[in-house]
């Protein structure tokens, strides 16, 4: 780490030696990124809110005031502070069973990231593969592959979820497995396209000609213009596995009805819309909140991790 | 032209073998299907009937040939619940499902791509953030929620439309709303990004160099580009729409498809399951036939083939 300056990108200032040498250490791109997230007001935003979710979901045990499965038919149907009956004690009242809404929203932060990151984890790794190998093999292996994935993609995505999630039954385990297998051929179209890009653009070709060899080539080369699209891919449809577990729980499909997730939620609040709407309001505004920090996030990524939109946005 | 067509409708019969056999296979999964669509308290002498009665019994590949070979003609056996035939049924449903996502997507398209346009033509402006600000809305709000909200909003308490039901033409606009407002927001934003980014293609700066008005360039150049991605967007969303207007449906009692796949669910009803998912899955492939020729048409680059 040297104290160099800055490297311009100008044709004039860059000499044979820096052409071949990434010179941005990890400081210097942290310190790019920081001033485009802060540029990008939006962006900002998306993270903040991003990060309150995955804050309450690590810290729902401190956060919440109440266990969220304890019910206290007494306190049933509170509404929350602003309206004339509601009390401090529950801030976004009580649920049909007196359990406090405040509380299994955090902890509904939970099941929705969870199902989330390891659904979008399985999702990616089965993508990268298939899109790498698809990519990588090229002529018939490659045609094959994404014909096969682009008529799976064009089947209707949530009926088909319906259909296994009601047959497999009620847990978190299968809710995931169903959202990672389901969701792969998406990442493995992005990884793909990537993946063909590179080989027929000349830089992979000059860094070997140049010497390099294939660590340096995979870790410097390729790797970096993988993860960009894929990060970003991923937020996106981690914001639509919340939807979509949401989605399953309304149907009384996602996880059993005992854990506080925020579909269950809206499942059991819908019975009681006309009386209290409080009930199914509030998961409805935390997915809603979920749902657009991560879309902002997204789109902000998207601009940042990709060097071909960067300049379309001045 | 034709060569084009013949493989993609090669491609889709084989997807629909593919489906089938998913279909067939997913019901026997867990080992027993006759557990998984009779009720808790069946006794086993009920149970050992029925599994004879549907023919769970047979070795594998008989039962899937009769489902094959029933399959073709469209017979996928009785519904449990009903005790008549499923495909009738899921028949019946599709006239309110078509009619509820057309004009879901009427609304999308009417409002989404004039939305896109303006602000994919003028970045940064009020209307622009207007736009962006919709489509941000449109992906976020999860559309089964919003649904609640709105009968609650405009029908118990306003009146101003009926909460559920399929009855006089008012029916319609609630949940047709509802179920095009994602729609809406992919189409301004795959709009508003196609135009930026065509608007810094090399042809463009070639027409504007060699003298020709905005509006040629816009209507010929521009938009002529814009709509290939837009013709694909538009049919495929309008296949989810046809097969994810599940919550809508059962939410406003919306007596399409949607409303009978919650309902076979509820029910155990899998004959009916099956039978409805093989449906969808054949209207969606032929509709994406139908999307590909629109696209060869735009496209000269598809028709002539590479």
């Amino acid at each position: 780490m040297e104290n160099k300056p800055m490297i311009t990108r100008s044709a004039a200032g860059a000499s044979a030696d820096s052409l071949l040498d990434v010179e941005q250490t990890y400081r210097d791109r942290a310190a790019y990124y920081g001033r485009f997230l802060w540029r990008d007001k939006s962006g900002i935003i998306g993270l903040l809110m991003f990060l309150t979710v995955v804050f309450a979901a690590i810290f729902a045990p401190w956060i919440a005031p109440y266990d969220p499965l304890e019910q206290n038919l007494r306190e049933s149907k509170v509404p929350p502070v602003w309206q004339a009956e509601g009390s401090w004690d529950h801030i976004l009242g009580t649920d049909n069973l007196g359990r406090d809404i405040f509380s299994r929203l955090v902890y509904g932060a939970r099941v929705s990231l969870t199902v989330a990151f390891f659904g979008v984890l399985i999702a990616a790794s089965l993508g990268l593969i298939i899109g790498s190998i698809s990519g990588y093999m090229g002529g018939r292996v490659d045609s094959v592959i994404m014909n096969i994935i682009n008529l799976i993609l064009s089947l209707p995505y949530l009926l088909f979820v319906v259909f296994i999630a009601a047959i497999l039954g009620r847990s978190l385990i299968n809710v995931i497995l169903i959202f990672g297998i389901t969701d792969s051929p998406i990442f493995a179209r992005v990884t793909r396209g990537e993946v063909l890009r590179m080989r027929q653009s000349g830089y992979v070709e000059s860094a070997i000609s140049a010497g390099a060899r294939w660590p340096r080539i995979i870790f410097d080369h390729i790797t970096p213009n993988l993860i960009g699209p894929l990060i970003t891919l991923a937020t996106f449809e981690m914001s639509a596995m919340i939807f979509y577990e949401a989605g399953l729980g309304f149907l009384g499909l996602s996880v059993p009805p005992s854990v506080p997730s925020w579909g269950n939620m809206l499942a059991a609040g819908r019975k009681y819309l006309q009386c209290c709407p409080w009930i199914a309001g509030a998961p409805g505004l935390a997915i809603m909140f979920t749902s657009m920090g991560m879309n902002l996030l997204g789109d902000w990524l998207r601009d940042v991790l990709d060097p071909r939109l960067r300049r379309s946005r001045k | 032209m034709s060569r084009y067509f013949l493989s993609k409708l090669g491609q889709s019969v084989l997807l629909l073998f593919g489906v089938l056999l998913l279909v067939f296979a997913m019901v026997r999964v867990t080992g027993d299907p006759a557990t998984l669509m009779m009720s808790r308290e069946a006794s086993p002498e009920d149970m050992e009937e029925f599994r004879e009665r549907m023919g769970f019994n047979d070795p594998l590949l008989v039962q899937f040939g009769r489902f094959m070979s029933g399959a073709v003609v469209g017979d996928f056996g009785d519904s449990l619940h009903f005790k008549t035939p499923a495909m009738p049924m899921v028949l019946e449903r599709l006239p309110a499902t078509l009619q509820l996502a057309i004009t879901a997507l009427f609304f999308a398209v009417v409002i989404g791509v004039p939305l896109g346009l303006v602000s994919g033509f003028n970045p940064g402006s009020f209307i622009d953030n207007i736009a962006r600000g919709l489509a941000l809305l449109g992906q976020s709000v999860p559309n089964f929620w919003l649904a609640l909200i709105m009968i609650l909003y405009f029908a118990v308490q306003l009146r101003w439309f009926p909460s559920f039901g399929r009855d006089e033409w008012k029916s319609v606009i609630m949940p047709a709303f509802v179920l095009g407002l994602p729609v809406m927001g992919q189409i301004v934003r795959m709009t508003r990004s196609s135009v930026l980014e065509i608007r810094g293609e090399d042809f463009i700066r070639t027409a504007r160099s060699k003298g020709l008005e905005r509006r040629t360039i816009y209507t010929r150049h521009v938009f002529r580009n814009v709509a290939i991605p837009l013709v694909s967007v538009i049919g495929v969303q309008f296949g989810y729409m046809l097969g994810g207007s599940i919550y809508i449906e059962a939410i406003f009692a919306w007596p399409g498809m949607g409303q009978l796949l919650e309902q076979s669910i509820g029910w155990r009803d899998f004959p009916l399951v099956q039978a409805l998912a093989v449906f969808t899955a054949v209207v969606v492939l032929a509709l994406n036939l139908v999307t590909d020729m629109a696209y060869a048409l735009i496209d000269p680059r598809i028709r002539y083939g590479k």
